[in-house]
């Protein structure tokens, strides 16, 4: 029977689920006048769901409902970064949903329903919550991509991401199954990930086991973006209405990496042998699919798409490595990439105006004689992005790389930094076009002047100078949720 | 008759009706009769479950799938205008390279859980009969205790979905002409109707002219 207890644990989910339920309400209850307030209380929502979070932190890892939900630091890390992160989305697309016509409280709730759905995915301890999380994350992002309904290519991206989840999510159900046939025999079926995982040792259908786990990477796959299962990325980033794109480059890809780490070590821990090499595969062809296409790309949204990829390739490499140096090492690059994604589409957040999309590449030309500050940021995020020191970018970088290294995978290594000293050459071409092409004719270039969207984004941006200088303690808290 | 017998029987009888129509819902020619066929396939894999003493999964199956979803799928389907020709393009065509992809599926398939899952003891002890409850009062019990959690997250995606589907349809479209009953209500007659005096005027010729009294 659940109890009080489990309740308290779960304290910030539930906060969260109760508040959206009331902006909801608000929504729908207040005068068209009055609704620029949910703004400012979604994201006086978040925040205090993050002060929740960090308060209410159990000093070792506690479960919920029966093993269904652990509260342990990685679940910490990974909410109060997605919590964040969903906080700079909310504050960099106020000015782009008001000139769209598209700021409506919906946007808002189903926002936060995502988050809702990521907190769940990353401390998720049943085979069950991993699936029911995943869901509530991916339909609120269904949604919110076709959110303008008027324009055809947000509609196209939605049909398209919403036709591949459904197949991603029906390969991820279908290894489940599997590992819990497997799981029955031999033994007592069990869909809870830590029972789950000694299921080798005893299970007489090993084979099933092995057939349910690369579906179950199918799906992980999927989730990421990592190739070859990376084909909706690309059109789903440039059909989303652009702070939707942001959240799914940014708060998505956390939980992506929370549900790789709960399927993959607490689940399948025991067959890491098996896919150690598959997730290595997946690491190279992302990191050469992304890396070379993005080279070509002329629109900045499908650049940062390929580039997507090839930092999933990254954040695998770190994976791949399956122990608790690569998993601190994958963590620390999801929040790193996280942060710079969030930044890069902050700046083309801040530059597009009613009427003007900022999403060519070609668009941002001159921005430095036009508006020497955004440029400067760009310039930043474009940096930390192409990893090049001092910037957050490289040490999350430097780290994956020598995890994958000290887990004998000295190959994957190289593949990586080759494949980084390529990617330099689009990330270098964007900086190239803002600071020595003349601005085009005619062109309006200029930064809008929502002031908390401008302090917000410096801060941003300028973090990822800072935590590139000073990257200790956020790394120390990575290897601690690991037990180094 | 023995009643396992018959429960074999029945099995098999379900069975074999259930991928029969499993089989024509992608083989027959006509939409519709697809449709009727994944219905009857539904209903035979109802009746299988209630062979495994899964009475509430079964009835669910019924009640939702075939009296609410089915019947919102037939109306699509009905609604929809396919071109059958166009559709079987290629058939001949691609046949081969499916039959090899079916059969190296299959085989991949039999290799990996067949033979010897065959032999092994699928299913537990029904935990219902055990703990001396109905079907669905077993379900009932597990749901609000045990799998309290995931139930209350599934409610919470049916509310995302309501939300997402508000957010979606309801708005106003430009090319769209809507009917506000209020701004009716509110309406002044003399905001659409002028009435206009004038004075009455004498014919020049014989003939009378019509009365003019309003102008539109």
């Amino acid at each position: 029977m659940p109890t009080l207890n489990d309740i308290l644990i779960m304290l910030p989910e539930f906060y969260l689920v109760a508040a959206a339920c009331l902006l909801l309400l608000l929504d729908a209850f207040m005068k068209p006048e009055q609704r620029p307030v949910l703004h400012w209380l979604s994201i006086a929502v978040l925040l205090v769901a993050i002060y929740l979070l960090v308060m209410g932190q159990p000093p070792q890892a506690v479960t919920a409902f029966g093993g269904m939900f652990v509260r342990d630091v990685t679940a910490e890390i990974l909410k109060v970064f997605a919590l964040l992160t969903t906080v700079l989305v909310f504050v960099y697309a106020r000015p782009y949903l008001i000139d769209r016509k598209l700021l409506s409280g919906e946007f808002y709730t189903l926002m936060i329903f995502a988050v809702i759905g990521i907190m769940l995915l990353v401390s998720a301890g049943n085979l069950l919550t991993v699936y029911l999380g995943l869901e509530l994350l991916s339909l609120s992002s269904y949604a919110l991509v076709a959110l303008n309904r008027d324009a055809k290519l947000p509609s196209e991206a939605a049909i398209k991401y919403f036709v591949l989840g459904a197949l991603a999510s029906g390969m991820l159900l279908y290894g489940m199954s599997m590992v819990y046939g497997a799981s029955g025999m031999g033994g007592t079926p069990s869909l809870d990930l830590a029972q789950l995982h000694n299921v080798m040792s005893y299970t007489t259908a090993p084979k099933l086991l092995l057939f349910g786990l690369i579906f179950m990477i199918v799906g992980i796959g999927f989730k990421l973006g990592a190739a070859p299962f990376h084909m909706w990325i690309p059109d789903v980033y440039q059909g989303a209405p652009t702070p939707v794109t942001t959240f799914i480059a940014s708060g998505s890809k956390l939980a992506a990496f929370g549900m790789a780490f709960r399927l993959l070590d607490s689940g399948m821990g025991d067959l890491s042998h098996h896919w150690q090499l598959m997730l290595a595969v997946l690491a190279v062809l992302s990191l050469a699919i992304g890396n070379l296409v993005a080279i070509v790309q002329t629109n900045l949204k499908r650049m940062l798409a390929y580039s997507t990829i090839s930092h999933m390739g990254y954040l695998l490499l770190g994976l791949a490595a399956a122990g608790p140096e690569g998993y601190a090492a994958a963590m620390f690059y999801a929040i790193c990439y996280a942060l710079m994604g969030v930044a890069a589409f902050g700046v083309m957040l801040a530059l597009t105006r009613a009427g003007f999309e900022c999403e060519e590449i070609s668009d941002l030309k001159g921005l430095n004689q036009k508006s020497p500050w955004m440029a400067f940021l760009m310039l930043l995020a474009m940096f930390s992005l192409a990893g090049v020191p001092p910037l957050f970018g490289f040490w999350a970088k430097v780290l994956v790389l020598e995890a994958a290294i000290h887990a004998n995978m000295l190959w994957l290594a190289i593949v990586g930094i080759v494949f980084a000293i390529i990617g330099l050459y689009y990330y270098l071409h964007v900086i190239k076009v803002m600071y020595f092409d003349k601005p085009a004719e005619g062109s309006e270039l200029q930064a809008k002047p929502d002031a908390s969207l401008r302090v917000v984004l410096s801060l941003n941006a300028l973090s990822l100078l800072a935590l590139g200088l000073y990257w200790g303690p956020l790394l120390g808290w990575c290897r601690s949720a690991f037990g180094l | 008759m023995n009643p396992q017998l018959f429960q074999l029987i029945c099995f098999y009888a379900f069975g074999f009706v259930t991928v029969a129509a499993a089989l024509s819902v992608i083989t027959l020619k006509n939409t519709v009769h697809a449709v009727l066929a994944l219905v009857l396939t539904f209903f035979s894999a109802a009746c299988l479950w209630m062979l495994i003493d899964a009475e509430f999964l079964a009835l669910a199956l019924i009640v939702v799938y075939v009296g609410a979803v089915m019947v919102l799928f037939l109306f699509v389907v009905m609604m929809l205008d396919i071109d059958q020709e166009k559709m079987r393009e290629g058939f001949v065509k691609f046949l081969p390279v499916g039959l090899i992809v079916a059969a190296a599926m299959l085989v991949e398939m039999l290799g990996l859980i067949g033979v010897r899952a065959m032999h092994a003891q699928a299913m537990g002890a029904n935990p219902a009969t055990a703990a001396g409850l109905s079907n669905t009062a077993w379900l009932g019990q597990a749901l609000y205790t045990k799998f309290l959690l995931p139930f209350e997250i599934a409610a919470l995606i049916l509310t995302v979905g309501v939300v997402a589907a508000v957010a979606l349809t309801l708005r106003t479209r430009g090319d769209a002409r809507y009917e506000s009953a209020s701004q009716q209500v509110k309406v002044n007659p003399r905001d659409r109707v002028r009435i206009v005096k004038m004075a009455a005027e004498r014919p020049v010729d014989e003939t009378p002219a019509p009365p003019q009294e309003s102008t539109p």
